[in-house]
């Protein structure tokens, strides 16, 4: 994210999209699906930020990371239940206003719970990969189970406020309601992120210590008060986008975390264990695909991003952004 | 003799010399100490789940890396033999070709993920073989024609393994001498015969060189071992014995479906045996597979009784109920990675070595 900006992985956005056009026949089914892709690329990045970074500050590999966006899911079921009234509202302020009650919900619980996962779980471990991944994943199976104790292990219909229901026609194009306003939220989280990390001081020192982190330390900073913030922060956003994937399914289930946990680590390996931009990009590719494969050929959804994986890796094995000193 | 069995790898411990011989031998004679269906069928499990978990040890515990796709892997051995069964009818060959398209299936997969994955980073393994174990289960519970969907195959085994076979006519202490009873002992038999074979490999000057990438990747690069090279050649070997753990439990249950091999659950019980019975010990496999397939067999009553007692307390009667099992098998899991990071084996032995150290005191 320097003066340099590697413009090469953005065109391949862009060059999916457009080679997915004939592809895909009618124009207005392109953009609905493309509009789509966007809207599931842009959640996926908000999980996977938090991510990506953790891996890039500190080297922990967070297999428990699907918790919170299960948990984050789960929480918006609840305050959907708790506030059923203004969910039945055909007021569109009010249904945004629901919606943002469950997201700030999420982000919450999430958070807090991120960082007593980063107090009990991930802190004594440090600096051993072995364990750590061994360790996270038993976190996320016991949170996952306590999860089920708390909202029962069935799965829970996630309908969405009665205003958001339905879609617009943009043109000749059909676009869900709700996948606009998931759009325009990645939006405003990925516009904070990159505020925060370009133009603070603790982004500065967020991005120095991804970069060396014993230089950032030896300046006298502490990069282990850091990292619990970030840690916190990216739970809180993996809760968000937990909460807008299950709007998004209109369904929740306690597996929903490990199935978009699956998509986040291919999404950070496309972008490069650590990268910011690699990541949105990354998120972005993957979205955009799973939508045009799962309309052209279905039963291949799960192996085209895989397929992407491996494109990518063979072209940069590092990932599409690399980041320097690893 | 023993010693040249075991690859002079000799348990190193007196009472895990004790537990591993008392585990042999029972299950050596299960099929006469123990008499009904439930027994047997638990022992069946305990002899595929050592091999599979010993398989799983060579890459976890000697190689030091992590692959979630060890029950992919488990789960086409046992698909390979339920396909050719129902397509080719239940014959010998059946069941060799079977087995040979699924060693293939495996060792191509193992080698490709193992290239892709390992050149760059050693954790990107972890995460890759996460991804791809999971498109697989998806892509296997989707070609229904082919595998039977979520529903599975029931097939049948040639006729000398079928339980309607009987080879005498009276029961011999108490165990009818079938079919069923030769399954038994044909997984028994190749069971040990795969462990040992395990044991030779993890011995073998191979071995050495993956606990010297365990141990520190960098420097064994240095001394001019290939390090790509030697975790992909591991990840294939634990790849393809895991194929035949398949092969074994498909024998045994004469049916194959996404739940019995494929699914997250079984891989982590994987990785909870390997855990607790010691990681970088075969050993640790055969006494964590003991405990843990025993304990879900036969604990899991237990927490019924549990349940039932304190039915009316909300919270802990949901805690305790049986469906809630894998909530303790995660904290245990935790637990056993922090404070007993040797597992079972690993204790046992330092019981074994401090001893001396007390008497020169």
């Amino acid at each position: 994210m320097t003066a340099r900006l590697d413009a090469r992985p953005l065109a391949l956005v862009a060059g999916l999209a457009f080679v997915a056009w004939p592809l895909v026949g009618s124009s207005s089914t392109w953009l609905t699906l493309t509009l789509a892709g966007l809207a599931m690329g842009m959640i996926v990045f908000i999980a996977a930020s938090g991510l990506t970074l953790v891996f890039g500050l500190m080297d922990v590999l967070n297999f428990g990371h699907s918790l919170f966006i299960a948990l984050g899911a789960f929480v918006a079921t609840s305050v959907f239940a708790a506030l059923a009234g203004e969910a039945a509202s055909t007021s569109v302020a009010t249904s945004l206003g629901l919606v943002g009650v469950a997201m700030l919900a999420a982000m919450t619980l999430s958070g807090t719970i991120g960082l007593a996962f980063e107090r009990v779980i991930v802190r004594p471990v440090y600096g051993h990969h072995l364990k750590q991944i061994l360790v996270t994943i038993g976190g996320a199976i016991v949170g996952e189970e306590l999860i089920k104790v708390v909202w029962g292990p069935a799965q829970i219909a996630l309908p969405p406020p009665e205003a958001l229901r339905g879609s617009l026609l943009i043109g000749e194009a059909t676009v869900d309601k709700l996948r606009l306003v998931s759009v325009a939220v990645g939006l405003v989280v990925l516009a904070l992120l990159l505020w925060t990390l370009n133009r603070t001081k603790i982004g500065l020192l967020i991005r120095a210590g991804v970069q060396d982190r014993e230089m950032v330390e030896s300046l006298g900073y502490r990069i282990r008060r850091l990292f619990v913030g970030v840690f916190a922060a990216g739970s809180a956003l993996a809760g968000l986008g937990g909460c807008l994937w299950g709007m998004n399914q209109q369904i929740v289930t306690p597996q929903i975390g490990g199935q978009v946990n699956v998509l986040l680590f291919i999404v950070i390996i496309i972008g490069g264990l650590g990268s910011t931009l690699g990541c949105l990009v990354g998120a972005l590719l993957v979205g955009l695909l799973t939508n045009y494969v799962g309309f052209l050929a279905p039963k291949a959804t799960m192996f085209s991003s895989i397929g992407l994986m491996v494109a990518v890796l063979l072209w940069r094995p590092q990932g599409l952004y690399p980041v320097v000193n690893r | 003799m023993l010693n040249r069995l075991l690859s002079h790898d000799l348990p190193r411990s007196r009472w895990l010399a004790l537990l591993l011989v008392a585990i042999v031998l029972v299950l050596a004679l299960t099929p006469f100490v123990f008499p009904g269906t439930r027994a047997l069928n638990v022992a069946a499990k305990v002899i595929v789940f050592i091999v599979l978990t010993a398989s799983f040890d060579l890459l976890l515990g000697y190689t030091g890396i992590v692959s979630f796709a060890h029950t992919m892997f488990f789960g086409i051995g046992a698909y390979g033999i339920a396909i050719a069964t129902t397509r080719l009818g239940p014959t010998w060959p059946a069941l060799a070709l079977g087995t040979a398209c699924a060693l293939v299936v495996s060792l191509a997969l193992a080698l490709v993920i193992g290239l892709f994955s390992l050149r760059v980073r050693a954790i990107f393994f972890a995460m890759i073989t996460l991804a791809v174990a999971s498109a697989f289960a998806t892509l296997a519970s989707q070609l229904s024609d082919f595998t039977g969907g979520e529903d599975g195959l029931s097939f049948k085994v040639p006729d000398a393994l079928q339980p309607g076979t009987s080879y005498a006519a009276d029961p011999v202490l108490g165990a009818s001498i079938d079919g069923r009873l030769l399954t038994y002992y044909v997984i028994f038999v190749a069971a040990v015969v795969l462990v040992l074979l395990l044991l030779r490999i993890v011995n073998s000057p191979f071995g050495r060189v993956l606990q010297a990438i365990r141990e520190n990747d960098f420097r064994a690069e240095a001394i001019g071992y290939r390090i790509v090279v030697f975790r992909t050649l591991a990840s294939v070997i634990s790849a393809v014995f895991a194929t035949l753990a398949g092969v074994l439990l498909a024998l045994w249950l004469r049916y194959n479906g996404p739940d019995t091999t494929l699914s997250f659950e079984i891989m982590l019980d994987v990785l909870l045996i390997v855990v607790i019975g010691g990681m970088g010990t075969i050993y640790g496999a055969i006494v964590g597979s003991t405990l843990l397939v025993l304990a879900q067999n036969y604990l899991q009553d237990l927490m019924k009784l549990a349940a039932g007692a304190v039915q009316d307390v909300p919270f802990l009667s949901q805690i305790v109920s049986p469906e809630r099992w894998l909530l303790w098998l995660g904290v245990l899991f935790v637990l056993s990675v922090y404070y007993f990071p040797s597992g079972v084996v690993g204790r046992l032995r330092a019981l074994h070595v401090r001893r001396p150290d007390h008497a020169k005191r």
